[in-house]
């Protein structure tokens, strides 16, 4: 791989920078919630993971919609890219809310709608990564991941509105809460201060994953020509 | 009458859920972080090899 862009290097600085400020402010700033305690802290990266898988899957799709206008295979690298991100947010997002789940709803997990939507939504995009694993030839590979990453964005928004569309038990954060909701709280200035820093922090931590993500997905491209052309 | 909506004294004692949730958050962003130094150095040995295969084929 070349050398690092000075732009990158920022970045990570940066990105680490923010990240020390976010988690301490999650635990020295914000105050302690009154009914639910220390786990209440949990929901500041919890959200925030959230934030960043869904937007990942919404870079995937667009970066999917432009590669079938262009055809140029550097927008499958994005795609494939922000997808690999944007699950392991995802996973971020469905385990620490299980884990705020338990002393708070009682249960570790239950099949309620948002997180029902959340696990689809993780699913579909485990699935992506098979399809483009049995693929062989990169072109077809790259068209079929473009088209799947668009079809399945579908589960984003339906994740997104899950919370306030159907009865359920999860909290919304921007909105009303439905009456059933277990564990919602009304944020002070001071949580609402870090829970805004915290989804800042988490863009800059995918814009900086997202980076170093693409410029492994060239290099392997890179290598991989090489093995093709050795064969030759 | 006037009806209060229960409100404990104290908050739950959910610290061990706090400091679990946030062993999974750094947790799993290390193991990706990890994940990509990972597949970034042993791309560098696939491409050295490579280099090394093409040099003795010119020779």
């Amino acid at each position: 791989m070349g050398s690092k862009p000075t732009l990158l290097k920022i970045l990570d600085v940066v990105t680490v920078l923010l990240l020390v400020v976010a988690t301490s402010m999650v635990f020295f700033y914000a105050p302690m919630e009154a009914v639910m305690g220390q786990v209440q802290r949990v929901f500041y990266f919890h959200v925030a993971a959230g934030w960043v898988g869904m937007l990942s899957f919404l870079v995937a799709a667009v970066a999917g919609i432009v590669y079938l206008r262009s055809g140029r295979r550097e927008w499958d690298i994005v795609g494939l890219s922000a997808v690999e991100i944007g699950m392991v947010f995802a996973f971020i997002n469905i385990v620490t809310g299980s884990i705020w789940a338990r002393p708070i709803w009682n249960t570790w997990w239950t099949w309620d709608p948002r997180l029902t939507t959340a696990t689809i939504m993780e699913l579909i995009y485990a699935a992506y990564l098979m399809l483009r694993q049995g693929i062989e030839d990169p072109d077809r590979r790259a068209r079929f991941g473009a088209v799947y990453a668009i079809v399945g964005f579908l589960s984003v928004p339906l994740t997104f509105f899950s919370a306030r569309l159907f009865r359920t038990i999860h909290p919304v954060v921007i909105g009303t809460n439905q009456p059933g909701a277990e564990g919602a709280f009304d944020m002070t200035p001071l949580m609402l201060q870090t829970f805004l820093f915290s989804l800042l922090t988490f863009t800059f931590i995918f814009a900086d994953l997202l980076w170093h993500r693409i410029r492994l997905g060239r290099f392997a491209e890179k290598v991989e020509q090489l093995k093709l052309k050795a064969m030759i | 009458m006037l009806f209060l909506p229960y409100l404990p004294d104290h908050p739950a004692e959910t610290s061990g859920y706090m400091i679990a949730g946030y062993v999974v958050i750094f947790g799993v962003m290390l193991i990706y972080l990890a994940s990509l130094i990972l597949r970034s150095r042993s791309l560098s040995q696939d491409l050295e090899l490579l280099e090394d295969l093409q040099d003795e084929s010119e020779a």
